[in-house]
């Protein structure tokens, strides 16, 4: 029952609101270059399927693989701070300054750098930027957060730093590090989406670029179905990812625990 | 089986902990260190066991460095593995046999009294019930000493006591030589042979009670009578 209205109400809202925008439009006699029809908007998505769905594999290639290459390297880079304070404090600060550096000010270098003739590379390595920061925080924060007692246990029975960090740091980390995968899945995107505006037309095969080229022709209603595709995928990335969340933590983290026993 | 000698401990903060701290443990004994908040019971516990180092004297163990067994005052337990697995931590660290080790964590659950808990998450027991794990874990080694760190404050009393005569009952089966912190002058006048009041901070021990035997159960007149003397020297530490 909760589980129909959770799903439900949404869906409903969804229904009414594309109802009155189908309305509306009908009645003013809004141009399509202006506000196309939802009907107009499926009619585009039908007739440039295969294109766009083309567009939409690029796109999900470029963020899935900056996701999995921010996760690798959020990771390493927290468990080498979690082994040395020293390592910790000389470049933290250079991670925050990438953080804080606007993505669209250091895109453009990195495509001439990467050259354009490896257009996806330096999609993925924009994307990687901006996903790294928060599964960095979330595996520092969570290495750093082992129980003290555990950690003298592991020193009692002589455990190795190895054994340390994968028998205690690391499921202590899990629940954070994944809170800031969710973060960092649809930053991936939108890094990777930023990243194919940067490069202009021409070179990236992407939504963003499918948007930036509907637009210029005025298809407009074919700009929708690209901008409903980039948000059907970013709700995608993080169901999915909210999914693999619950069931790592379901037997045991506060956080997935919905019925209690 | 450990000898402490003129130990001094100051933290980092500037506090200084301990100051000229001596007493020693033989094997089979089950000795209290009891003494107010703050005194430094739970550093001279993890210094016997060499979690901490001193800033002066020594910490020796003159049959040899025992296997140690250590329980906190929480459980400590790790949320995301069951109570096998966590019982089975020392074994894992010490790269024992996975057949091996669970049978040995699975004896020692067996032997806190939770056979069929074993595939239990620590989320699921009650306190009374981690606080087993937790003693199973340190058993699970097969440790020669164990370290208890006023493991039975945070409980309510049934199961403070209920988990007070497993104590006894494990001390006596396996020879074990325990060490056991307490604030509880009751707890310590009916667990223990011989009870070190300890002065407040900076902490050295005041008075080495050796307590006679007629002490079967709590109300024991020779129990009651052990409290006293207990009492007695906590109150003399305090103004010493």
């Amino acid at each position: 029952m909760r589980r129909i209205r959770d799903f439900a109400l949404p869906l409903l809202v969804a229904l009414l609101v594309l109802g009155a925008w189908q309305w509306a439009v009908a009645h003013w006699h809004v141009p399509v270059y202006v506000l196309p029809a939802p009907s107009a908007i499926a009619k585009a998505m039908a007739d440039n399927f295969s294109s766009l769905m083309a567009a939409l594999a690029s796109t999900l290639t470029v963020t899935v693989e900056a996701f999995v290459a921010a996760t690798v390297l959020g990771v390493a880079t927290a468990i080498a701070f979690s082994q040395s304070r020293l390592l910790e404090r000389t470049l933290y600060p250079y991670a925050v300054i990438l953080q804080v550096t606007p993505v669209v000010a250091i895109a453009p270098l990195i495509l001439i750098w990467v050259g354009f003739e490896r257009i996806n590379l330096a999609l993925t390595i924009i994307a990687t930027i901006v996903a790294f920061f928060p599964i960095l925080a979330g595996a520092t924060l969570g290495l750093k957060s082992a129980d003290f007692n555990l950690i003298d246990l592991t020193r009692l029975y002589g455990a190795s730093r190895l054994q340390t960090l994968w028998r205690i740091r690391l499921p202590t980390a899990l629940p954070t590090l994944l809170s800031g995968m969710k973060t960092a899945g649809g930053l991936a995107l939108i890094g990777a989406v930023v990243a194919e505006f940067v490069a202009g037309s021409g070179t990236a095969t992407g939504l963003a670029w499918r948007i930036v080229e509907s637009g210029n022709r005025l298809e407009i209603a074919t700009l929708f179905a690209a901008l409903a595709l980039l948000a059907a995928t970013g709700v995608l990335i993080f169901a999915a990812l909210s999914l693999l969340e619950w069931w790592l933590l379901r037997r045991w983290h506060e956080s997935a625990i919905t019925n209690r026993s | 089986m450990i000898a402490l000698q003129g130990v001094g401990k100051r933290f980092a903060n500037g506090t200084e902990a301990l100051r000229g701290l001596s007493f020693h443990v033989a094997a089979g004994e089950f000795v209290s260190l009891l003494g107010p908040s703050g005194c430094g019971k739970s550093t001279a516990l993890r210094l016997a066991a060499r979690l901490l180092a001193p800033d002066s004297g020594t910490i020796a163990y003159p049959d040899g460095k025992p296997e140690i067994g250590f329980v906190f005052q929480e459980p400590t337990l790790m949320p995301w593995a069951d109570a096998l697995t966590n019982a089975r931590l020392p074994l894992d660290l010490k790269r024992l046999p996975r057949q091996e080790a669970d049978a040995q964590a699975a004896g020692a659950l067996a032997r806190v009294g939770l056979t069929g808990f074993e595939r239990a998450y620590p989320r699921e027991l009650s306190g009374g019930m981690k606080m087993r794990v937790s003693i199973a874990r340190a058993l699970a080694a097969r440790p020669k000493l164990l370290l208890l760190d006023e493991p039975f404050a945070a409980l309510d009393e049934i199961t403070r006591n209920a988990l007070g005569d497993d104590l006894l009952r494990l001390w006596r089966e396996d020879g074990l030589t325990v060490v056991f912190v307490t604030h509880s002058v009751g707890e310590s006048s009916y667990l223990s042979q011989r009870v070190l009041v300890m002065t407040p901070r900076p902490g050295r021990v005041h008075a080495d009670i050796a307590l006679p035997a007629g002490r079967d159960t709590r109300l024991s007149p020779g129990t009651i009578e052990a409290q006293r003397g207990i009492s007695d020297a906590l109150s003399t530490a305090m103004a010493a």
